[in-house]
């Protein structure tokens, strides 16, 4: 299934005219998921960052060993468990685990 | 947010070597880990597949893969892994390495090996010059784009990676982006599963080098690039999908045919009459 990305979780002007609400959103959950994070193998590249299609990762102000500044989930954040996160990651700094699943 | 030590890919790395070389920003770590993504799914037993490279940035990604990998010289990869492949046939061949390794010093031997259709799959990383080297200009740099070695802007006319490969006689051709990265494991895990020649190219961001001397910015902007002007056109012909810099990207699955293989085509010399010792 596809998860449901509304304007609102658009990160710029050019990410909304790809997305409509699908039409049977109403029939589907989304799945939720946990992030684990290595921290100390990031190098704060903000792949995961920018491309989270919720919107839900930022870069938090702590130092990881290497210097880096880790991504934090925002408060309230969702995670659909969509993994692109995961596939993204250039270090393997990050991945995610899924807790409800109702997809396939 | 969990804090956690181990990741679900550390079985197919050698967690002793992280953190890798390739800097922040960089496309490879993100190329790497979709090719061990597609691996994983692709249900070869892992101790059947082998991953070669020559040398470059991007020719480190064998030494961090915890299969059987080789750190060939510089422009061999594809000598070596045809070796591999004709003394051990049931091995699942796979040479990730750079443009400059595979089009410039190695360029020969992808035309022949490609035309010979020797099952082998090719994944080029193309970050437009030798990123471990510092920079220079190289056989896929676009014209006018600013180097080490091309100061006032490349005057050289670059292979188109896609075309070359289609010509040669490679069965399976396809481009993808960095930012691509559930299409580019997708292609990548139906290469492997392919026989015959297959060859992909990923267009990567070289922060460092090709993109600072560009203006390109940081890798993320890069692949915020690659989103905006990538367009997907599968099977259009290759020929019609050169690159520019600051271009758009024409991205797809370009060829996907079935002819026999080098190894299909030999003639049993075990069976040839005249091939028999004859004893006096
Ligand atoms: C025979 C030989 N010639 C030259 C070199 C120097 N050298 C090392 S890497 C490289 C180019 C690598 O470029 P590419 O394959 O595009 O890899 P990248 O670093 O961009 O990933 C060169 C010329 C070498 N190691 N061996
Ligand atoms: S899996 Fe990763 S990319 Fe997807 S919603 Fe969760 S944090 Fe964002
Ligand atoms: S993608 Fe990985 S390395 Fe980059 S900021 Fe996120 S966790 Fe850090
Ligand atoms: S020099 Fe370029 S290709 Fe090499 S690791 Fe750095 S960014 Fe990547
Ligand atoms: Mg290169």
């Amino acid at each position: 299934m596809c998860p449901t990305i509304t304007k609102s979780h658009a990160k710029d002007e050019t990410m909304e005219e790809y997305w409509r609400e699908p039409l049977d959103a109403a029939k589907h959950k989304s799945p939720t998921g946990i992030v684990n994070l290595i921290k100390d193998r990031c190098k704060s590249c903000e792949f995961c960052i920018e491309f989270c299609p919720h919107g839900i990762l930022e870069l938090s102000d702590e130092f990881n060993a290497k210097g880096y500044h880790p991504p934090r989930v925002v408060d309230g954040g969702s995670c659909i468990a969509c993994r692109l996160c995961e596939l993204i990651c250039p270090e393997f700094a990050i991945y995610i685990t899924e807790t409800n699943h109702d997809h396939d | 947010m969990i804090h956690s030590e181990v990741h679900p890919m550390d079985s197919l790395i050698r967690k002793d070597r992280m953190p890798h070389i390739w800097c922040s920003g960089c496309g490879l770590g993100t190329n790497f880990t979709c090719y061990l993504e597609a691996l994983k799914k692709s249900g070869i037993p892992l101790d059947k597949c082998v991953i070669v490279s020559g040398i470059g940035c991007a020719g480190r990604a064998p030494g961090y893969t915890n299969i059987d990998s080789y750190h060939t010289t510089h422009g061999r990869a594809i000598p070596f892994a045809t070796g591999l492949k004709l003394a051990n046939p049931e091995l699942s061949v796979t040479i990730f390495s750079g443009d400059g390794d595979l089009f410039a010093i190695g360029g020969n031997h992808f035309i022949h090996a490609a035309r010979r259709n020797i099952d082998i799959n090719i994944i080029c990383i193309n970050n437009f010059n030798y990123g471990m080297t510092g920079g220079q200009f190289g056989s896929t740099t676009p014209l006018g784009s600013k180097t080490t070695t091309s100061p006032y802007g490349n005057y050289e006319h670059p292979f188109n990676l896609v075309y070359v490969a289609a010509a040669s006689g490679a069965v399976y051709v396809a481009r993808w982006t960095t930012i691509h990265v559930r299409r580019l494991a997708s292609s990548i895990e139906e290469a492997l599963l392919k026989k015959g020649f297959t060859f992909i190219e990923i267009i990567s961001p070289c922060p460092t080098n090709f993109g600072r001397r560009n203006k390109l910015g940081e890798g993320l902007d890069e692949l915020k690039y690659y989103r905006n002007h990538s367009i997907i056109k599968h099977f259009i012909d290759p020929k019609e999908a050169d690159l520019t810099l600051n271009g758009e990207i024409i991205v797809g699955k370009f060829v996907d045919i079935d002819k026999p293989t080098f190894l299909d085509n030999q003639p049993d010399l075990s069976q040839k009459q005249d091939n028999k010792v004859t004893k006096t």
